[in-house]
């Protein structure tokens, strides 16, 4: 019987690139809202991921969020070293600051000191220099993206007035190694390019060590931003968290908690994530709706088909077999399909602004979202079937 | 109506000793809806239904006809008397025996063919056999011998589709012969097709299909075919009025 349900449901090629068409483009909606979804919660933390090494992060107790710097003074790195059971702990500042470019104008940058004798939290992957090349003099690393847009310079030949600056509207070419940028008055040279995840603070990224960022930064009582820590072998993160909390007053969280309580913080209080979830709900609700219909209609279509199978005798069991094989197919298909198309847009945009994060989660929610409204569907249609009413056996 | 038996009549001594008798009704009544919407289908239907006979099922619209025959083909629960066919009570079955027991030993024959239109005519054909769990190609095999029966032997690789009415019918029959049924149950078979398809419908339907002391019922309105019949059951609101049979027939033929 299974070769008369797959007859049933290839036997007609249009209606069925009909169905498959449906189910598509309901797997790809879904795949691609619910990406663009996560790609956007991804921002929110894009910084903790980018620096990995530790394994807690320890902050003033007010601090809400990963951008929200409520700094501490220096001398905490010195309570957090005592702390037992803590191997390292180290400096971290980050801050915006005003960079001067070479045509007069001027761009905020946020800035990162790392410690200057390990430089741990450093970002994940360079371009061009290297890390170790922040020990040189006034040495900074600049992203990628902020490098080839806001902190671009003009191109060669430009032409000044009075003042010495270039026409705005003069082209420009991407900062490069050997630039060099003024940071509040102070030299700094780019010995290198790194490549930074995307947050939502859209400005430049700029490397450098904690002691120079210090000295870019305006002069305050304060500059410790965080204290990135590992714990020694052996000793539980999350209970070193509580020991220092403890002992200093001040919070730890485990990288994965910050970034719960980050991108929390960006879901109760901005409204980005409550109106993309709105869209994303849509686009499941539409894309769920669309398959459903699109299975319902085809089943509804069989039903004087399955009616007769029945009356012929063949047992409910073996019909919700024949009909969930032939959900089974479509919704593979479909699903194949449509979760291809979407992945490409994920190609497609890895160097561009989208925010579009593929990961697997999604791809099996969406399997089983559009398998479960298939059947759903085809149970629904059934119904009359299943209780077979001699209508649909003996009517015209 | 000189040869009109009574209707009502008491348990036969064909019926007593199950011999030569397919199925019976006594007594039997379906309702549809509740309340104030209720319809009375069936008042008390009394049929005694011969093997080897071809039985007709005429009346009314609304009258209950399609209501009897699905009554009597196990895919209907009636509410009230008592049914049997071959002996055996539908109701006192199981779902799934129902199920089987009605794959087993019923045929279908549709007003509309009820034909799966991406199978071809063979394999159409060999449906209730894979029903029954015969392998495919063996079903199609026998597909092709049943179709020579009804005269398209030639055509065992078209659709539906590619088939005129009364050749999709005559499909439709090689279906409800192929596993050998022993009732076979037609809801109006020759009202979608012209007269001279339907009366050759009819004539393969008693050559072939009253073989091997099968029952046919044939519910129609079309006293054109009335002749093709070995009884005639009239009925009207729910009843069977009277039941017709030998030189009667004619005359009821003649009559219309
Ligand atoms: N599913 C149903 N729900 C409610 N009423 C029904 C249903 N099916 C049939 N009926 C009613 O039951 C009565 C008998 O219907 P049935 O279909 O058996 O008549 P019929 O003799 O086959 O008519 P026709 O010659 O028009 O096919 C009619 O009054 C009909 O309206
Ligand atoms: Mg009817």
């Amino acid at each position: 019987m299974f070769f008369v349900a797959l007859k049933m449901l290839t036997g007609d090629r249009a209606k069925f690139f009909g169905i498959i068409f449906g189910i598509t483009f309901a797997s790809m909606l879904i795949t691609q809202q619910a990406s663009i979804f996560v790609g956007i919660m991804t921002r929110t933390f894009g910084f903790l991921t980018d620096t990995n090494q530790p394994d807690l992060w320890v902050m003033d107790p007010k601090v809400q969020f990963v951008d929200d710097i409520k700094p501490m003074q220096d001398t905490m790195l010195l309570r957090v070293r005592g702390v037992e059971g803590v191997r390292w702990a180290m400096p971290l500042y980050k801050g915006l600051i005003q960079a001067r470019m070479e045509n007069g104008t001027f761009q905020t940058c946020n800035v990162v000191g790392l410690d200057d004798a390990t430089l741990i939290g450093g970002p994940g992957e360079m371009v061009e220099g290297s890390l170790e090349d922040l020990r040189l003099a006034d040495s900074v690393i600049v992203d990628q993206v902020g490098a080839a847009t806001r902190l671009a310079k003009p191109a060669p030949g430009a032409p000044r007035d009075a003042e010495g600056n270039i026409p705005k509207d003069w082209p420009r070419i991407p900062l490069t190694v050997g630039d060099t940028l003024e940071l509040n008055d102070r030299r700094a040279v780019v010995v290198g390019i790194c490549k930074v995840s995307r947050t939502f603070q859209s400005q430049p990224v700029v490397y450098t060590t904690y002691s120079r960022a210090t000295r870019y930064a305006p002069q305050q009582r304060k500059l410790l931003s965080f204290i990135l820590v590992k714990a020694e072998q052996g000793v539980d993160p999350s209970i070193l968290s509580d020991r220092i909390t403890h002992q200093t007053g001040l919070a730890a969280y485990l990288t994965k908690d910050f970034i719960v309580k980050t991108y929390m913080y960006f879901i109760k209080y901005t409204g980005i994530p409550i109106n993309f979830g709105i869209s994303v709900m849509l686009g499941f609700l539409v894309g769920t709706a669309i398959a459903g219909q699109t299975f319902y209609n085809f089943t509804l279509d069989n039903l004087k088909q399955f009616g007769a199978l029945k009356a012929m005798g063949a047992s409910n069991g073996r019909l919700l077999a024949m009909i969930l094989l032939q959900a089974l197919v479509v919704g593979v298909l479909g699903y194949g399909i449509g979760v291809g198309v979407g992945s490409s847009f994920a190609i497609l945009s890895k160097n561009s602004e989208l925010a579009f994060r593929l990961v697997w989660q999604t791809l099996v929610v969406t399997g089983v979202a559009v398998t479960f409204i298939c059947i759903l569907a085809s149970l629904l249609s059934i119904q009359k079937v299943i209780r077979l009413e001699p209508a649909i056996v003996f009517k015209g | 109506m000189s040869t009109a038996a009574p209707s009502a009549q008491p348990a036969s001594s064909q019926a007593a000793s199950g011999k030569g008798l397919a199925a019976y009704c006594r007594g039997v009544t379906k309702h549809y809806g509740s309340g104030s919407n209720q319809v009375l289908a069936l008042r008390g239907i009394d049929l005694e239904i011969p093997a080897g006979k071809l039985t007709m099922l005429v009346g009314p619209s609304g009258c209950g006809k399609t209501t009897l025959i699905s009554v009597i083909a196990g895919i209907l629960d009636r509410d009230a008397g008592e049914c049997s066919v071959f002996g055996r009570d539908f109701s006192a079955m199981g779902q799934r025996e129902r199920t089987r027991y009605r794959g087993e030993n019923i045929g279908f024959v549709f007003q509309q063919f009820n034909l799966l239109p991406t199978l071809n005519a063979a394999e159409n054909v060999a449906v209730p056999l894979m029903i029954l769990g015969e392998g495919r190609a063996a079903a199609v095999a026998k597909g092709k011998e049943y179709l020579a029966q009804v005269g398209l032997g030639d055509r065992w690789k078209s659709l539906p589709s590619q088939l005129s009415g009364g050749q999709q019918q005559r499909v439709a029959i090689a279906r409800a012969l192929v596993h050998s049924p022993r009732l076979i149950v037609c809801d109006e078979p020759t009202s979608a097709l012209d007269h001279e398809t339907g009366g050759r419908v009819m004539a393969l339907l008693k050559d072939v299909a009253l073989k091997n002391d099968r029952a046919l019922v044939i519910v129609t309105h079309d006293a054109r075919i009335f002749s093709y019949a070995d009884q005639i059951a009239k009925m009207d609101d729910g009843r069977v009025d009277q039941v017709i049979t030998g030189s009667g027939i004619t005359a009821e033929a003649r009559g219309h």
